[in-house]
């Protein structure tokens, strides 16, 4: 079927209806370690949220913009400072107006995209980066004027209802997270996408059609910060469970870029395997290291593996299969059905 | 002249000083830029992994000369196997896809350093104070740091040995050939892969180079890479492919962020120096997108 | 010549006038003081040898470069200042010589990306899906559809143009111009690289567009029995220069065209 249809197929509902019992009810039934939750599950869809916002601005649009920890900052200290300084604002409201605050930063530092490219729009991406971070340190408002660096984020009141336990908060971000995927993939596989594609494969044609770069970059950027700056909230409220800004670094951004890269740049699945991955491959290595070395390795030279592991692979996919683990998993499922029909 | 005017060319010079570090890992990134035409983020890396690397041979009893060596061999070994397994097999792809590639590199190198010699913070004594030198300070009145002076003086050597193996010799010629068309440069007699040997050891010395002048004044820590990182507003504001250029925006660096973090910096709370250089770089490629002394792009339709 | 053939429309007014124009490229005149127009349904070709600047005129009416003298009028509205997506918008779409589709997507993605400026529905109507975003896709697939069929290209529809043969992904990119339904289109080179076959299949696109939607068409051809067969008029540029201009017979028989061609008074 074609990518241009944006009414699903009959095998998109039933993958929507497996994901869906399985996400609501399988999961939260037979799932009943704390540590899944809060260590696996909600990082997982929290950093899945993000990838896909850095899946808009570079998979999709191919700007290459290293900047989604800065805007998920912008998102998380929006969020503490609405519910903190706004009476009576529900929860999803500050989720949204958050989203929107990063989504307007996003495009004022995604102005230097319509003039350069590359490395340069990267390092132009950095100075959001460094610069948010930076504000938000700096300016005792954003924190609330709390002295220790760091605080603890409110709990999550929905209607009255606290939503604190880690089966709780994980209902709330996989609410929120499959509204936003359906939006995503509404707009990657309709005219929005299209545009945005047009201008990563060829922009001067995109432009001789018609689609304006300056709309097309902007309308990016602003997406991709909005869902970066949602799921920065997100991750800050029930993952972290406080504010504080190292927790955005510049390293948080390159894990980020990471997960989108290695899980298929321009697909919104990718977006969840190469955040699945990236935080499951760690845990793997750490099992291993304490049940099949039983601590023999260094805890830090594990970590220093983990990031030659990613280094390479991100090197192997690059020259092999550069559109990621997506395509990979593409190919083995054609594979499968393939030897079945046989 | 007045106190007030004496220190801010304090502020200069040191900012200047402090820049030639800047242009020590900028240079490195020119040199592989200008052989591979590729924009290789590992440089930073390479740094952290150079000094780690010395520090680790010294660690493990090598005299300071035999490790020097020994590191430069390292690199030469680590810059040969980039050019053959990673840039080599990517030479038709784009620019974006190499760079990519190159930020795996970079996690690559900076994950084997940490796994072979440890996430410590080591000091690096290279016998160099990072004091004022004191008979300057009394002569003049500015206070310049031995380290920083010295720093500048090996940048400049650098940058002098490397203008002239480029500009003067058979195989800076070659280099030069390279960049433009790789066939053409076998044709005029420079097998290729001299001329890859040559570049990407030395990017592995400069790497070192720097990695030690760094590591002397902030300790040979991962902090390294992130510092490393300031080569890219460096390299924007010099361009890509020039020597000249690496020096000239590491020194405009250097003194800017000093300048406006001394300046500027306390009515905000300080630290600006973090973002500056980057929003700087941002101001002039809007002006200038192809630096200083890069050559202009033109876009073919 | 075309007018053999029986045409829905009359050859008209001039749509495109190009009066002087210059454009240099670092001191280097790509174009010198040209002028020419073209009339409505018509079919214009330019012709020239390599480096005449024919590229580049395509280039400047599209708004791409800016030439540094003289002014293009399309539809007596002087385009100055203004970015290829603007004058996309008036409606002159174009192909490239060197091919500039969006590699990575499908044909038909590809071609409806022409259909950009007959989409009104903004990313929100996309992402929740309202009816008007759905209506609207409906319309635009149904006629990039029948772009397909009339170009033949079912089979590879769905394939990333990227892995299609260099004739098919012409025909893509001519599909893609097709479907912004503009009424000038700049074909630069559509026939390159073809083999004869391939040469009269697009001819005969070419021309049944011309005859049955009345499209003006400026097109860049180095075949010369092409240009003959299919143009109603012809440019000849040679180092940016007009140095004929009129119907293919006349042009062919213009001595300083014949000069640029056999390369007597300079070589290539």
């Amino acid at each position: 079927m074609s990518a241009a249809i944006s009414t699903y197929s009959k095998s998109d509902y039933i993958n929507f209806i497996v994901l869906m019992v399985l996400g609501f009810l399988v999961i939260p039934m037979t799932v009943n370690s704390d540590y899944w939750f809060t260590s696996i599950l909600i990082p997982w869809l929290c950093l899945a949220l993000a990838t896909i916002g850095q899946q808009v601005i570079m998979g999709y649009t191919g700007q290459l913009a290293l900047g989604a920890a800065g805007f998920m900052a912008a998102g998380a200290f929006a969020c503490f400072n609405l519910i903190l300084r706004v009476d009576g604002l529900p929860f999803f409201g500050a989720l949204i107006i958050s989203g929107l605050i990063a989504a307007a930063i996003g495009i004022v530092f995604g102005l230097p995209s319509l003039r350069i490219r590359g490395i340069y729009l990267m390092v132009a991406t950095l100075a959001s980066q460094f610069f948010i971070i930076w504000v938000i340190d700096k300016f005792g408002w954003f924190k609330n004027y709390d002295s220790s660096g760091i605080i603890t984020a409110q709990d999550i009141v929905i209607f009255g209802r606290p939503y604190t336990t880690p089966v709780d908060m994980y209902l709330v971000i996989l609410v929120v997270v499959t509204v936003m995927t359906i939006l995503a993939i509404n707009m990657a596989r309709g005219s929005t996408g299209r545009n945005w594609m047009a201008v990563r494969d060829m922009d001067v044609a995109a432009e001789s059609m018609g689609v304006s770069l300056l709309k097309t970059k902007l309308q990016a950027f602003a997406i991709s910060s909005f869902f970066c700056g949602v799921a920065g909230a997100l991750f800050a409220f029930t993952y972290l469970k406080s504010l504080e800004p190292v927790a955005f670094d510049i390293k948080l951004s390159f894990k980020i870029l990471f997960m989108c890269i290695l899980g298929g740049l321009g697909t919104i699945n990718g977006a969840f395997i190469g955040a699945g991955f990236i935080l499951l491959f760690p845990v793997l290595l750490n099992y291993l290291g304490n049940n099949v070395f039983h601590g023999a390795i260094d805890a830090t030279i594990i970590s220093a593996m983990e990031q030659v592991v990613f280094g390479v692979l991100m090197i192997v996919f690059m020259i092999y299969e550069p559109l990621g683990m997506a395509r990979l998993w593409e190919n083995i499922k054609q594979r499968l059905f393939k030897k079945k029909n046989k | 002249m007045g106190s007030e005017i004496l220190f801010f060319f304090e502020v200069v010079v040191g900012g200047l000083l402090a820049g030639t570090m800047y242009s020590l890992v900028a240079l490195g990134f020119v040199l592989i830029y200008k052989a591979s035409a590729t924009f290789n983020f590992a440089q930073g890396a390479m740094v952290f992994f150079a000094v780690l690397s010395f520090v680790g041979f010294m660690e493990l009893g090598l005299p300071f000369f035999l490790a020097f060596i020994v590191t430069i061999g390292l690199m030469v070994i680590v810059g040969l196997s980039t050019e053959r397994l990673v840039i080599r097999p990517l030479m038709n792809q784009s620019e974006d896809t190499l760079l990519m590639a190159t930020i795996g590199l970079g996690y690559v190198l900076e994950g084997l350093a940490q796994a072979a010699w440890g996430v410590e913070v080591r000091r690096l004594d290279l016998g160099i104070p990072d004091f004022p030198i004191m008979f300057i300070a009394d002569a003049i009145g500015i206070f310049i740091s031995a380290l920083d002076l010295t720093a500048g003086a090996v940048a400049a050597f650098m940058v002098i040995s490397l203008a002239v193996l480029f500009t003067q010799t058979k195989i800076g010629l070659g280099l030069r050939a390279v960049a433009d068309d790789p066939g053409a440069a076998s044709s005029i007699g420079i097998p290729l892969k001299h001329i890859m040997l040559l570049v990407w050891s030395a990017a592995g010395v400069v790497a070192l180079v720097a990695g030690c002048l760094w590591g002397a004044r902030a300790g040979v820590q991962f902090a390294l890479v992130d510092l490393a990182l300031k080569a890219l507003p460096v390299l924007i504001i010099g361009g890509f492919s020039s020597i000249p250029g690496a020096i000239v925006g590491g020194l405009i660096i250097g003194s800017t962020e000093k300048v406006l973090e001394v300046y500027i910096g306390p009515f905000f709370g300080g630290a600006i120096e973090g973002w500056a250089p980057y929003v700087l770089a941002v101001f002039f490629l809007l002006k200038r997108p192809e630096g200083l002394f890069g050559e202009k792009i033109i876009r073919r339709v | 010549m075309n007018t053999s053939v029986e045409r829905n429309f009359k050859i008209g007014d001039p749509i495109l006038e190009v009066n002087n124009i210059s454009l240099s490229f670092g001191g280097v005149n790509a174009i010198t003081d040209t002028s020419f127009n073209v009339l409505e349904h018509e079919v214009r070709a330019i012709i020239g040898p390599n480096g005449a600047g024919k590229s580049s005129m395509l280039n400047c009416i599209n708004g791409i470069y800016k030439p540094q003298q003289g002014s293009i009028a399309f539809k007596g509205n002087t385009l100055s200042k203004i970015t290829p997506n603007i004058i996309a918008q008036m409606g002159i779409s174009r192909t490239f010589q060197n091919l500039a589709l969006f590699k990575r997507m499908s044909a038909i993605d590809n071609i409806l990306v022409g259909r950009k400026l007959h989409s009104k529905a903004n990313f929100l109507d996309v992402a929740l899906q309202l009816p008007k975003a759905r209506r609207e896709e409906k319309v635009n697939l149904k006629k990039c559809e029948e772009i397909v069929e009339f170009l033949e290209i079912e089979k590879i529809k769905d394939t990333p143009v990227g892995k299609l043969p260099y004739g098919l992904q012409k025909r893509v990119e001519l599909g893609r111009a097709l479907a912004t339904e503009a009424s000038l289109l700049l074909l630069d080179e559509p026939m390159a690289g073809m083999n004869v076959e391939e040469k009269r299949e697009m001819c005969r696109f070419i021309l049944e567009v011309n005859e049955e939607y009345g499209t003006t068409m400026v097109l860049i051809e180095h075949d010369m029995g092409v240009v003959m067969d299919i143009s109603d008029r012809v440019v000849v540029l040679d180092y940016g220069k007009i140095i004929g201009d009129g119907p293919p017979e006349e042009v062919r028989a213009n001595q300083n065209v014949i000069d640029a061609y056999l390369g007597v008074s300079h070589g290539e």
